[in-house]
């Protein structure tokens, strides 16, 4: 268990030296003026300059310096100095506030993957083939074949605006109730991926030999179902949570953008809007973190949960 | 955003069933039998299926429309009068006009070209990337295979939306068709892992195959093996992974554009148009609600294709 | 014999008369959706309390989906018994409620596996695996369950059996993983142990000791046992009768001597004449020509007649019933006379 994690953590590091470097690099390598790449098509002032050149150390140059400013890079991400974005706001204090409000979003789209996806999907796996488990594999096709630019805005539009059956824009304090619109849009992929895994992961266990020797110790059908098979049936789909978790903080870009949520996603889409290069970087580099972390520690779950990666 | 994953676990699930055998007693009853062609069950099994030939029919429509959009309408995408801005259905008009003063019904069909253009050219560079990936870590194992995996892991590890961004973000001022071919790009270097892992575990089990050892000791070379024995194998979970991964493009494609970095005017995309209808949702919804259903409509009938091939060839779980 | 609605007393397991496990003539199929298998096809055996018997076949040739069909944990569908009865202590199991069905297994008679990995839970530790049978069955607290798993543990000879209670399945080496899986099936004194090719998965030293495990524990339990296995060689030293099963029938039937001095039926013929024998220099290994048959095709009259080499026009057209050869040996062979003259030769 210890080694499978120190593994895993070397891992990790590995990972983050990568997809940073590439991050890095793809933002300042290459053509042109990196200033101006930052800004993209935005006239740059002059003290916008000296503070961008100053802290890149753009002043540097060829591959060595290349590698300073990298290092350099790395070393503010981590000590948590994110710098400035173009509106002159220090980018650690926009996520320090945007944090908790993509944190309660994300929590509610797992609770409703949960809460249906995982129910939905025992029910759909025990009962292969009836059914309810064929009108919910025709359902979850629907929902995994629409994007979220289409759900997000129509969802908008007919429940919050045409019907207003939920606050259709959540403003900059949004209580609960204005979240769980976009809760349940941002949720509704997850919930379709993980009802069609547990189903998948219900219906093999279900044939699998041990529950045949639980079937001949004579024991019920419900407990067969509810202790041995859903313990194994899990594993895989509180993984995929774990990873979706991560993935929610991440990707909630269009439905906090959408809804006018003011959460991390929300500030990206707005950098991505303006322009604004420091500002897409520093919540890119942050939020790579978050996935990779959140990778990590799904792993260790793996462990915890599965006594044969645990033993190794 | 999560499109992509969500489409990579259902594919990795298939790639772990195709190996998988099947437990029990049932086993023992087929052991004698004849192998049946696996094609010809496929085939059989998916002509009964209603969803295939829905979503055949409608990607047979899609790529009608993306070839000859005036066939659909008389209606020019591009005549807009701002007179006639959010005015109701009028003439060839059946969704009446957008904010801009624009045919809505007219620009949904147009935009289909540069959607599916930019679905199928990534799936296509998708394939040939997962292909040699696929069949070099598959064929020959070893170190080969524990370098390419590790490069697999640590593409997967790369969250799609935020690379896209980072990537294109550099592209900002440049030509139209430099957009298209950066985003199909952007796209297809960042989507190729999950066929590639298909396409290897699929390699993995062609090789073991007796033809396949019996041709090697007859001193058959590498190359030949893998384009005559192997390919073959590997082709129909990769043509099933490239179509749900085509609807998947399409949707992420209208994603960046909807996001403004990936296609922008003057080519006419889904992605855009639908950003602009939901400004104006309060004002009218059918430049919101036409782009919408026809993006939906095109990645569901691509994404429901290659469900409906997967399931035909790999029948245990239905 | 009469058949009385009350369950026996424990002290007179067999009613007067009768066996202790019977199965006449069972038919069972294999629905799929790429036709109808006929896996069982009119199988008829019995056991008496204490006794072994060998249920020998290749693969296919029905003799797990029998033991499954005895234990009530066959998959319906894609199996479907057609008829036949299974007389437990003189009652038909086969018409009993699903919950009768279930105190009988564990309880009455138990199964272990051929393959333990996968067949033991690989999430549980097996000291709790073994013991929620008793909590579950038994009504047993938490702790009596544990000590009586570590008894059971010391019972099929697993070292340390206190500390590796609490050791999961893929700890364990393949021997002590069916020693878990034996000591499980014990839990709830069964009278009845059917060993679904118990060594099948297991190297050569550790079959021996695993049979020689089984065969004590049988006798100072004084359980019967139905021994499934495709392998001749482990049934000598165990067995007291054996019986051969092919596409689904029982074809030969006889105690261990006979039926190794001279066998009755072609199929068991060529299955001896396939064993490499350490007392005969020089000779040359025969095989039985072709493969098992496609179940959901069985040829015509004797199923076997495709691979025989006594086969004649009445072998294609005919059925062979039971021919009973004295003794209480039974061959489904047209020729057994000839084949065990053949054979003793």
């Amino acid at each position: 268990m210890f080694r499978f994690i120190l593994r895993r953590l070397l891992q990790m590091v590995l990972a983050f030296f990568g997809t940073t470097l590439i991050v890095y690099a793809l933002m300042f390598a290459g053509q042109g003026d990196p200033i101006q790449a930052l800004a993209g098509e935005r006239p740059v002032t002059a003290a916008q300059r000296a503070y961008l050149t100053q802290k890149y150390h753009l002043d540097q140059t060829g591959v060595g310096g290349f590698f300073y400013r990298y290092l350099d890079y790395v070393k503010n991400l981590l000590q948590g100095d994110l710098g400035q974005s173009l509106t002159g706001r220090q980018i650690g204090d926009i996520l320090q506030q945007a944090w908790p409000v993509t944190v309660r979003l994300a929590l509610i789209a797992l609770a409703v993957a949960i809460v249906f996806g995982v129910t939905a999907g025992v029910i759909a796996g025990i009962r292969r083939a009836s059914i309810f488990d064929n009108s919910t594999l025709v359902l979850t096709l629907l929902v995994l074949g629409i994007p979220t630019i289409v759900l997000a805005p129509l969802a908008q539009y007919f429940l919050g605006v045409k019907w207003q059956l939920f606050p259709p824009t959540a403003g900059a304090q949004p209580s609960l109730y204005a979240l769980l619109l976009p809760g349940i849009v941002l949720g509704s992929l997850s919930l379709a991926t993980a009802l069609r895994l547990t189903r998948t992961s219900v219906a093999e266990n279900l044939r699998a030999d041990y529950v045949r020797t639980a079937r001949s110790k004579g024991l019920v059908k419900r407990r067969i179902v509810s202790v041995h098979v859903l313990r194994n049936s899990l594993i895989p789909v509180v993984t995929f949570l774990g990873v979706e978790l991560g993935n929610l903080m991440s990707g909630a870009i269009i439905t906090e953008g959408v809804f006018n949520i003011p959460g991390v996603g929300f500030n990206l889409f707005r950098g991505i809007r303006t322009e604004d290069g420091p500002l897409v970087v520093g919540i890119v580099s942050v939020l790579v973190v978050v996935y990779l972390i959140s990778n990590l520690v799904v792993d260790v779950l793996y462990a915890v949960l599965d006594p044969r990666i645990r033993y190794e | 955003m999560s499109d992509f994953e969500t489409v990579a676990a259902t594919e990795n699930q298939a790639a772990r069933r195709g190996v998988s055998g099947e437990p029990g007693a049932p086993n023992q009853v087929g052991a004698t039998q004849k192998p049946r062609s696996l094609a010809g069950d496929a085939w059989r099994d998916l002509r009964r299926n209603p969803i295939f030939w829905i979503s055949l029919g409608l990607v047979v429509l899609i790529t009608a429309m993306a070839a000859v959009p005036s066939l659909l309408t008389a209606n020019d995408p591009r005549d807009c009068l701002l007179s006639r801005q959010h005015a109701g259905p009028s003439g060839g008009a059946i969704f009446g006009y957008d904010f801009q003063g624009c045919d809505v019904y007219a620009r949904a069909v147009y935009g289909t070209r540069a959607s599916l253009l930019v679905g199928a050219l990534a799936a296509l560079a998708t394939g040939v990337i997962a292909l040699v990936v696929g069949m070099l870590a598959g064929y020959f194992g070893g170190w080969v295979d524990a370098v390419l995996s590790r490069v697999i892991d640590i593409v997967l590890g790369i969250p799609l939306l935020l690379a896209a961004i980072v990537l294109l973000k550099r592209l900002s001022t440049s030509s139209d068709n430099v957009r298209l071919f950066a985003v199909i790009f952007v796209l297809a270097v960042l989507g190729w892992t999950t066929a590639a892992r298909v396409i290897r575990s699929s390699v993995i089990t062609a090789k073991e195959q007796d033809y396949v050892s019996a041709a090697r000791m007859l001193g058959a070379r590498n190359g030949r093996i893998m384009w005559r024995h192997i390919l073959p194998n590997a082709l129909a979970p990769a043509i099933v992974v490239l179509t749900i991964a085509l609807g998947s493009f399409i949707a992420a494609e209208a994603t960046l554009s909807f996001l403004g970095i990936g296609l922008k005017a003057p080519t006419i995309s889904w992605g855009q148009d639908i950003d602009t209808g939901r400004i104006h949702m309060r004002e009218a919804a059918t430049p919101l609600i036409v782009p919408s259903a026809f993006l939906a409509l095109t990645v569901l009938a691509f994404i429901m294709l290659g469900d409906a091939i997967r399931d035909a060839f790999d029948p245990k779980l239905r | 014999m009469t058949q009385s609605a009350v369950r026996p007393t424990p002290a007179s397991p067999t009613p007067p008369g009768g066996h202790l496990l019977e199965v006449r003539d069972l038919h069972i199929e294999f629905r799929t959706r790429e036709g109808v298998a006929k896996v069982i096809n009119g199988v008829t055996y019995h056991l008496d309390a204490g006794e072994t018997l060998a249920v020998l076949g290749e693969s296919g040739s029905g003799k797990s989906v029998t033991a499954q069909a005895i234990m009530g944990i066959l998959d319906t569908p894609p199996a479907h018994i057609t008829s036949g009865q299974i007389l437990y202590q003189g009652r038909d199991l086969l018409t009993q409620s699903e919950e009768q069905r279930r105190q009988v297994r564990g309880k009455e008679i138990a199964i272990i596996f051929q393959d333990a990995l996968s067949a033991l839970n690989p999430v549980f530790p097996v000291g709790w695996q073994i013991g929620e049978t008793l909590r579950q069955r038994e009504g047993m607290s938490r702790a009596d369950a544990r000590r009586r798993a570590v008894e059971l543990m010391d019972l099929v000879k697993i070292p340390a059996a206190a500390k590796r209670l609490g050791d999961y399945p893929h700890q364990f080496s393949g021997g002590m993983r069916q020693r878990v899986m034996i000591a499980m099936a014990l839990a709830l004194d069964p009278k009845v142990l059917i060993a679904d090719e118990p060594t099948t998965a297991l190297d050569v030293t550790v079959q021996a000791q695993i049979m020689d495990l089984l065969a004590d524990l049988r006798h100072d339990l004084n359980m019967a046992m139905i021994l499934i296995t495709h392998d001749l060689g482990v049934v000598a030293g165990v067995a007291d009768r054996i019986a051969v099963m092919y596409a689904g029938r029982i074809v030969e039937h006889a105690d261990v001597r006979s039926l190794y001095r001279a066998p009755a039926h072609p199929y068991t013929k060529g299955l001896l004449e396939s064993i490499p024998r350490m007392d005969v220099r020089g000779q040359a290994l025969s095989t039985i020509k072709g493969l098992p048959p496609n179940l959901m095709r069985i040829p015509s009259g004797c199923p076997f007649h495709p691979r025989c080499p006594y086969v004649q026009q009445v072998c294609v057209d005919v059925v062979p019933h039971d021919l009973v050869l004295g003794d209480g040996r039974t061959s489904e062979c047209h020729f057994a006379q000839e084949v065990r003259d053949d054979s003793a030769r």
